[in-house]
């Protein structure tokens, strides 16, 4: 799990000078206020944050069609909560970046640490590095792009969106998964309870042909990935089960 | 939560700075503790001359006459050295069990907070900032140390439930997370021989680690048979006289970043803690993997 420097990743392409806000010299508390006082239709679509040196919540319930560049590494839930803002952290990001995310995207350039995208209900969440453990638990709808390997109990009841994983995964995945759809290249530790192994129908070629180009990954084959779901014999109460209780 | 960091120096030259770099790491993390924190700092070994940390509810009227007192009743020169409720007491490594039973005798009121070759460890109620300011643990130099803060959630706020605990000599232990059979097994450990000053789920930890190598096993061994022993949540943090280690649960929701850079190895629980470390934007930095121990020694 090698991380090289990214803070120095180009900006995606904008056509207006960026709102720059410095959290060496500057609250974090400003920055939120600001991103989330945007008003409709307001012309301020670019934003850059500096030294965020591992701060909690940067750039936390986003609600606008923005994009925020973030120069560095952050710590707990950046990203929580984002509708419609597009977030590029060229670092890694602690715990939960992206939970509960409603839309937009948001691109981790480094890795990210548990529960990537936890309970996340729509939008695009793009890990370029690893993702440890819980990536995914009891995701609502989102799709989520990892570029390594997730960490032990990924997709931990989860329940719709997808999860698309280009290295390994870790043990227990997809443990009491309900309906989402989870696309691994690499290899399986174990499989958590009621996961199954699935086959690849062109209908999921084609979403993850989609999911990929998105995520901006190249040269990799939708035909590469195995697909795994839920065998859904967990969904009723099964009274031969009830020694287990 | 809790916060543990850290550092292991490679680079002799950073030598000098490991206090303030190591105090810097543990007031970063100040957020996840206010109620106490702690730090072992190891420094350079003297020979043939061991330390006894000590802490005293009472340091004005315990610690004056101490040095004079203990060098008489063993019959060797013991130098003390007072820094705020805590001294470190220099004496010749062969009078050093004698020493440590001495002084417990001529001032029953001091606890021993650890012993050893070269560590000393500081531990006290508040906040990381006037934890490492009272006991000027920025001006230490040394070749690795580990340090917490503390959210207390298994028992009281005080100094000996504040962190790092002694396993043993120039041994001691941080911990970021709680233990659920601390209570069946301090019952076990005491029936084994073992005292308790606490009731601190962590203390039970370290005097698991401690019983286990009194009966032949290596640290990383006693580590490896913690992970089946020890049901709950941890990360550990643990201090040896040449290294440091790392190990977390099988389930690892505590959280654990780790860099390494040709000059050191950092551990905190966050990566704040890490973020003005020099180097660190070329660092590699990750998280270390459940049930898997980690060591670092010179």
């Amino acid at each position: 799990m090698n991380v090289t420097n990214v803070a120095t990743t180009p900006a995606r392409e904008v056509n207006y000078a960026p709102r720059v806000f410095d959290l060496a010299t500057t609250p974090l508390r400003d920055l939120n206020q600001a991103l989330h006082q945007i008003a409709d239709g307001a012309d301020e679509p670019a934003w850059e944050v500096l030294n965020p040196k591992g701060s909690h919540a940067v750039a936390a319930g986003v609600d606008q069609p923005i994009t925020i560049e973030v120069r560095g590494s952050v710590g707990y839930y950046c990203g929580g909560m984002n509708s419609k803002g597009n977030i590029t952290v060229h670092g890694s990001a602690g715990p939960g970046v992206g939970e509960n995310m409603m839309s937009g995207s948001i691109v981790v350039k480094g890795d990210a640490s548990q529960y990537a995208g936890a309970t996340g209900r729509g939008g695009l969440l793009v890990i370029e590095g690893n993702a440890s453990s819980r990536c995914g638990i009891s995701m609502k709808g989102i799709d989520i792009v990892v570029c390594g390997n997730v960490g032990h109990m990924s997709a931990f009841m989860a329940q719709s969106g997808n999860l698309v994983v280009l290295g390994d995964a870790g043990d227990a995945l997809g443990d009491s998964i309900y309906e989402a759809r989870l696309f691994v290249r690499g290899n399986v530790k174990s499989l958590g309870a009621d996961c199954i192994k699935k086959e690849m129908r062109p209908e999921h070629l084609a979403k993850l042909r989609e999911l990929l180009d998105r995520a901006g990954v190249k040269g990799v084959k939708p035909e590469e990935f195995t697909r795994y779901g839920s065998a859904r014999t967990l969904y009723n109460f099964n009274i031969d089960n009830a020694d287990a209780y | 939560m809790c916060g543990i960091v850290g550092l292991f120096l490679k680079d002799k030259s950073l030598e000098p700075e490991l206090g303030s770099m190591l105090s810097e790491m543990l007031v970063l993390l100040t957020d996840r503790g206010p109620d106490s924190a702690g730090i072992a700092i190891y420094g350079a070994a003297e020979k043939g001359r061991a330390k006894i940390t000590i802490q005293s509810p009472a340091p004005s009227s315990d610690f004056p006459k101490l040095e004079a007192d203990l060098s008489k009743e063993i019959g060797a020169k013991a130098k003390v050295t007072v820094k705020s409720t805590h001294a470190v007491i220099d004496v010749p490594t062969r009078n050093a069990e004698e020493a440590r039973a001495a002084v417990l005798r001529l001032r029953p009121n001091v606890r021993i907070m650890g012993s050893g070759d070269v560590v000393e460890i500081y531990k006290e109620v508040g906040l990381p900032e006037a934890v490492v300011k009272r006991f000027d643990v920025q001006a230490m130099s040394g070749t690795h140390g580990i340090g917490h803060t503390r959210m207390a959630t298994e028992s009281a706020v005080t100094t000996m439930g504040a962190h790092p605990f002694s396993t043993g000599p120039d041994q001691c232990l941080v911990h970021n997370g709680s233990l659920s059979n601390h209570n069946n097994l301090r019952r076990e450990l005491i029936r084994d021989g073992m005292s308790f000053e606490t009731e601190n789920d962590t203390e039970v930890a370290a005097a698991y680690l401690s019983s286990k190598i009194a009966h032949g096993m290596n640290l990383g061994e006693a580590l490896e048979s913690g992970l089946n022993d020890l049901d709950g949540f941890y990360t550990f943090v643990v201090g040896t006289k040449n290294g440091f280690g790392v190990v977390r649960d099988p389930i690892a929701c505590k959280p654990a970043v780790l860099a390494e850079t040709d000059r050191y190895v950092a551990f905190g629980s966050e990566y704040r803690a890490l973020a003005n470390l020099p180097g660190i934007a070329d660092a590699k930095v990750w998280e270390p993997e459940p049930s898997t121990v980690y060591f670092w020694e010179h």
